[in-house]
């Protein structure tokens, strides 16, 4: 149940930059050895399901086990298209993470700003409350939120996923660090004597220049919103899925036919790789300076 | 005219518009987040069963006391809960000082080894659960494939209690240790290498220096990631759901040796329906989370510094 941006903090690692070139110890052959075998470990399971969905059911029941991909996997994933959801699955899952992104991006960047580069009254203890609540296990109140969205009509559609999770405590928090750092004042004082109003400023100076910082949240609250587990689970029906939530329904059948279900794992994986394999050096570097939190 | 005009719009600007940016959050938030969680003691409560037709009776302290003192899957829940912390945050934290240690040099293609490490985090904790759970097969489990190779005998992992913790926690070691290891990594690099040399001229081996320097060096990063380790271990529920293939049960395996208390929230709540008694788990979780919480942060920060 934990996902990449769930997790509240209240101890935030203050992290360095690297100015210069150290002297760090040159690796030895060992230190390649080691590091070759965590990253098999690391990628392992991800190749595994990608081999049991290649191959036929009696294959993957067999002894020994065949260790390298088949010939199966369009098969299968045809087999899953028509015996599952799972087409509306990932159109569900595309219109849920998409528009919670959305939301959670422009609403970070709107009250960063304002955190960050406006002076209102109670302006520190405000953003006080929104550090704080980052530690607040909200996951634990589900049976309220539930019987929430059942009074509105939302039990087993997709607005009781979305709405929920349109804003995000860390989201604000990050924006406004980015743009503590990262716009200076002289230019919204620029902005200012040529009278424009906040929101103005918020439009042409503010939103362009979020827009690396904006990119890595998006990135991070999409793939967040996609690996969710535990809410939409309670929440939706089997007959209108997430992609996570027809797995869950997958792996619960009767008889578990595991190509089929680890390639419903594996198609289900394939947006979020992609979008790691692509922006995955930033996602490094996000986490690296301390700024995206687990 | 329009000057006064301009001047009142100004005015609101500059007064009243930042609390407009920030409003969205905080009444989001509260609706959907500080309310539900708060909503739960008054909930936990009641009698509140949606089977019986969602009528709420007052009962008092009754659940909290049902909870602690008649109900042995919640005492089983909660040791289980506490088994697979420990389980799950020692070696995430221990593994995750070891890769950083490793990745901590001037290594060729270290974007592509920071990467593989935080491959597994990336994935769902739904996909990452059901492809261990095949792993972890009793017939045709590569694990056991691989134990038997090394001559040892096959494991019924979801049978036992100590081998179904070790397989789950492996999942979550698995999904997360990757994570830490790059928070610890970019504060190995702020460590001056002065303090190294002169650690080297005293004669102390690579092991010393580790322990002695980097670990101290490291401690608010460790103290950081023990807690939301914490937070998050505490509360696990798709691995101990999803662990048992085939079947629907919430109950964490047959005699619900691995049924953690989140797991027993769910199975009271949303395979029973009983709204009360799962609310009264709810509060009871949260409150072992932040004993729990309070008591790694304070091992944490019994590393030593000097």
């Amino acid at each position: 149940m934990t996902t990449l941006l769930d997790r509240p903090s209240d101890v935030a690692p203050p992290v360095k930059h690297r100015r210069r070139r150290r002297a760090v110890p040159l690796p030895g052959p060992w230190t390649y050895a080691a590091l070759v075998a965590v990253l098999a470990g690391s990628a392992f399971p991800v190749y595994w399901s990608l081999v049991v969905s290649s191959q036929t059911a009696d294959k993957v029941d067999q002894v020994p086990p065949v260790l390298v991909p088949g010939g199966h996997l369009f098969a299968n994933i045809a087999r899953v298209f028509d015996t599952t959801e799972f087409g509306l699955a990932l159109v569900n899952s595309l219109v849920v993470s998409g528009t919670i992104t959305l939301s959670v991006v422009f609403f970070s960047t709107l009250a960063g700003f304002a955190f960050a580069k406006l002076r209102f009254r109670g302006r520190n203890a405000l953003l006080l409350v929104v550090i704080a609540t980052q530690a607040i296990p909200t996951e634990l109140g589900v049976i309220p939120l539930y019987m929430m969205m059942s009074d509105l009509g939302w039990a087993g559609e997709l607005p009781a996923v979305i709405v929920p999770g349109l804003v995000t405590a860390f989201g604000v928090f990050f924006m406004r660090q980015y743009f503590e750092r990262a716009v200076p004042d002289e230019l919204l004082e620029a902005g200012r004597m040529d009278g424009c109003s906040s929101l103005r400023l918020y439009w042409h100076v503010v939103l362009p220049a979020a827009r690396p910082a904006a990119a890595v949240l998006g990135l991070f609250t999409f793939m967040q919103a996609w690996n969710d587990f535990f809410w939409p689970l309670v929440v939706l029906v089997p007959e209108n899925p997430t992609v996570q939530t027809a797995l869950s329904t997958l792996a619960s059948g009767y008889t578990t036919d595991y190509t089929l279900v680890l390639t419903a794992a594996t198609i289900g994986t394939v947006p979020v790789l992609a979008m790691f394999l692509l922006f995955g050096r930033q996602i490094v570097g996000g986490i690296m300076q301390g700024a995206l939190k687990g | 005219m329009s000057g006064d005009w301009r001047e009142r719009r100004h005015r609101w600007d500059t007064r009243y518009a930042p609390y407009a940016y920030i409003a969205p959050y905080f009444l989001l938030f509260a609706a959907f987040g500080l309310f539900p969680l708060l909503y739960t003691a008054w909930v936990s409560l009641q009698d509140r069963d949606l089977l019986a037709g969602d009528a709420a009776t007052w009962v008092g302290l009754d659940n909290y006391v049902r909870l602690l003192t008649e109900d042995p899957y919640f005492w089983n829940a909660m040791g289980n809960t506490l088994s697979l912390w420990l389980l799950t945050t020692v070696p995430q934290i221990l593994f995750a000082l070891g890769i950083a240690q490793l990745l901590n040099r001037r290594i060729r293609t270290r974007t592509v080894f920071r990467m593989g490490v935080l491959l597994p985090n990336i994935t769902s904790v739904a996909a990452v659960t059901i492809i261990f759970a095949q792993l972890f097969g009793r017939d045709f489990g590569l694990v056991n494939w691989v134990l038997e190779l090394f001559g040892a005998g096959r494991v019924d992992w979801q049978a036992g209690t100590a081998s179904s913790h070790t397989a789950i926690a492996a999942m979550v070691v698995w999904r997360w240790t990757g994570y830490h290891a790059l928070i610890f990594l970019a504060s190995m690099q702020a460590v001056p290498t002065s303090v190294y040399e002169a650690a080297r001229l005293d004669g102390a081996s690579q092991w010393q220096q580790f322990w002695r320097i980097t670990v101290p060096m490291l401690r608010p990063q460790i103290i950081f990631s023990t807690v939301i380790a914490t937070t998050g271990n505490m509360r696990l529920l798709a691995e101990p759901l999803l662990f048992n293939p085939g079947t629907a049960a919430a109950t964490g395996g047959s005699d619900r040796q691995f049924q953690t208390a989140a797991l027993y929230l769910y199975e009271q709540g949303f395979a029973k329906y009983d709204f009360g008694y799962a609310s009264a788990i709810a509060w009871l979780l949260v409150i072992a989370t932040v004993l729990v919480t309070g008591l790694s942060y304070l091992a944490a920060r019994r590393i030593r510094t000097d």
